[in-house]
């Protein structure tokens, strides 16, 4: 990076209060001795330094409450950081909300100049683009109604219109890239090439990290106020994604033996495998219809319920999984419940296998419990087969020549 | 499409910002009312016949005669310290509130944030001229030549309006942190009403011997003299009522508590900027 920042953030701290009892009334401050009750700071941000390059687009990434956002309004002067500077070259647009500040009785018209100019565009600036802003908006045959008419999609296309309409040297944006329709949406994206294509630097905050790794050209990920890593787009949302993959595994971490070990009793009280007869069994056969069947306690569930059944081969190699996609059992029985699924015909070679199964949220968010690796059985060679079989499924099928 | 780009000035005067949100203030409060503007001064003329009804013809209170211009009309006696009266009570009341009315747009963008409560001042400032325009109407029709004295007039309005932004920039701020100083301001400026000769007159402050009224043990017409809104009507009446130039020493009280608010009101103002977008 030869070329000056157009964002240097310097060892930025940004604490919060969090009062605990907000004290908004005179009578009680004055109670308290003018000691505005007691509260927890909150570190938002943790010395954070990093700069953006002009003409880049940089992503901020990182869960709910990392500081992202945080960073974005402070670049945007909204909040002023406790500690350190951050220097910002060049004439901000932030699209944090859009539409703020529009007046619910003025008309489109009226709105777009006096948004505008809380945006710091002049009147002559705004004469200039008026047209591009209504075209781009695609209201233009409500533009002089008063905007409590418009529909909340009218409302927030005729406020990003106005932002992007400023033609910024540095954009700010917050997790509005979703709005409007698809025709919209397009609009948009090709007026973020615009503005890159003229120079502009842009800083994204998102959850979509497909569309940031494409849009980007760095990253910065945050956890918890600090700047864990900061490079080019892909490495790191390959190093966030590899991090929030092991958190979540540590988070599911109920297991059906742990419950076992603790002495208390599993959710999932029974995993089977099921035979051609439906009797539960062993030893299965290839290409032979079998079934796999849970049973579990679905009054300590209480919800709904989706099931996962994986199918691993004992060396630890991972053949296939499967779920109901969604919630099966609606979790208002009391008692026990089977969920079984079951397969025309197995399409798995001889060997040993182990069932893993997982009781799931109708998202298939969280886990209440999950078994891994648990039953284990054999899968016999279909007679059928004459060949050695190799490598993980039985494609079944038969051979001819012609 | 061609993206164009034009160097704009970050750090100036926003001008356009404070008229916009001026106008839309403006807009906002007679949008939709078949009146519109007439309210504003529709409000103001019904007060002044309540006014002249109960204190005039029931209380019998009688007004001065007006030195030199000899008027003796308890109405329009009322007329020129009422208003000017009632844009320090609008402007102080609606700018105290502003910064809770934009919550919204505070936390989303940034921009000069003194800009709102002096917009709402300003808003205030606009039916303020137009009612002081009716009463230099009706004053002319009354007989008095207000023409001349109009240019002053103006001047004196302009002081009060960086009086009235300076209270405004102090309340506003302190208003985001403590919720209730908007009920406080309410009964302060009901109190200040009541303490500011606007409905009586000066010679009610003093006894049938011509010695002053004393509140614990103190001259009341001195105390006045630290009532800024006092030496403030006390000009508009010279100006308007009286026809001649206020004295010196009410140019001179009106001047610093002027500045005292401005100076006050900006260095609060400053200091508690910085978190208003936490704290609201």
């Amino acid at each position: 990076m030869s070329a000056a920042p157009a964002i240097a953030v310097e060892h930025v701290t940004k604490r919060f209060r969090l009062l605990h009892d907000r004290n908004g009334t005179l009578k009680a401050t004055v109670l308290n001795g003018f000691r505005r009750t007691t509260y927890e700071e909150f570190l938002a941000l943790d010395d954070v330094s990093l700069e953006v390059p002009e003409g880049s687009t940089y992503g901020l990434i990182g869960e709910n409450g990392s500081g992202k956002s945080t960073l974005l309004k402070c670049m945007a002067k909204i909040y002023r950081p406790d500690k350190g500077r951050i220097d910002v070259r060049g004439k901000v647009s932030a699209l944090l909300e859009l539409g703020a500040g529009f007046h619910p009785e003025l008309s489109g018209r009226e709105n777009v100049y006096l948004n505008a100019s809380i945006l710091g565009m002049s009147r002559r600036d705004v004469d200039g683009c008026f047209d591009d802003i209504v075209e781009f908006s695609g209201l233009e045959r409500f533009i002089d109604t008063p905007v409590k008419n418009y529909s909340s999609g009218m409302y927030v296309r005729l406020g990003f219109a106005v932002a992007i309409n400023v033609d910024p040297e540095v954009l700010l944006v917050d997790e509005i890239l979703a709005v409007g329709d698809e025709a919209f949406q397009t609009r948009c994206t090709e007026k973020f090439s615009d503005l890159k294509r003229s120079g502009s630097t842009i800083v994204v905050v998102s959850h979509g990290l497909d569309q940031m790794r494409n849009l980007c050209d760095r990253i910065a990920w945050f956890e918890h106020g600090v700047l864990q890593a900061e490079g080019p787009s892909g490495q790191v949302v390959d190093q966030y994604l590899k991090q929030v993959r092991s958190d979540r595994t540590a988070y599911a971490a109920r297991t059906r033996d742990s419950a076992i070990e603790a002495g208390e009793t599993p959710i999932i009280s029974r995993i089977e495998a099921l035979d051609a007869d439906g009797r539960s069994s062993e030893l299965l056969r290839t290409g032979a219809p079998a079934a796999f069947r849970v049973t579990f306690d679905e009054g300590r569930i209480g919800e709904p319920v989706a099931v996962a059944i994986g199918l691993f081969r004992v060396d630890g190699t991972h053949v296939t999984s499967v779920n109901t996609g969604g919630a099966i059992v609606d979790g208002t029985g009391r008692g026990q419940r089977s969920v079984t699924l079951s397969v025309p015909s197995l399409p798995v070679i001889t060997g040993r296998y182990a069932l893993s199964v997982a009781l799931h949220d109708a998202n298939l968010m969280h886990v209440h419990e999950r078994a891994d690796r648990t039953v284990q059985f054999e899968i016999e060679p279909d007679p059928a087969y004459t060949s050695p079989q190799r490598g993980i499924t039985a494609l079944g099928g038969t051979w001819s020549a012609s | 499409m061609p993206v164009t780009r034009s160097r704009r000035s970050t750090g100036g005067f926003p001008r356009e910002l404070l008229l916009n949100l001026t106008l839309r203030e403006l807009r906002g409060k007679f949008k939709r009312s078949a009146i519109g503007w007439g309210w504003s001064v529709i409000n103001p003329v019904v007060t002044i016949t309540v006014y002249s009804i109960v204190f005039s013809m029931f209380l019998k209170i009688e007004p001065p005669v007006g030195d030199p211009s000899g008027l003796h009309t308890y109405a329009l006696f009322l007329m020129c310290g009422l208003l000017p009266w009632l844009f320090t009570f609008n402007g102080l009341m609606g700018s105290v509130t502003t910064l809770i009315a934009n919550e919204g747009l505070i936390k989303k963008v940034y921009f000069k944030r003194w800009v709102l409560p002096t917009s709402s001042v300003l808003a205030w400032l606009v039916s303020f001229l137009i009612e002081m325009g009716v009463v230099a109407v009706v004053l002319l029709i009354a007989g008095n030549m207000v023409l001349p004295w109009l240019a002053v007039v103006l001047a004196l309005v302009a002081l009060q309006t960086l009086f009235v932004l300076g209270l405004g920039l102090l309340f506003a701020p302190i208003n985001a942190y403590f919720r209730d100083v908007e009920h406080f301001t309410g009964i302060f400026l009901n109190i200040w009403f009541w303490a500011t000769p606007i409905i009586y007159p000066m010679t009610v402050l003093y006894r049938k011997d011509g010695s002053p009224q004393e509140i614990f043990g103190l001259s009341v017409p001195n105390l006045m003299n630290l009532n800024p809104m006092y030496h403030f009507v006390t000009a508009y009446r010279d100006l308007l009522y009286n026809l001649r130039l206020p004295d010196a020493s009410t140019w001179l009280y009106i001047v610093v508590a002027t500045a005292c608010s401005l100076l006050l009101g900006s260095w609060v103002f400053g200091r508690l900027e910085a978190r208003l977008a936490e704290e609201l």
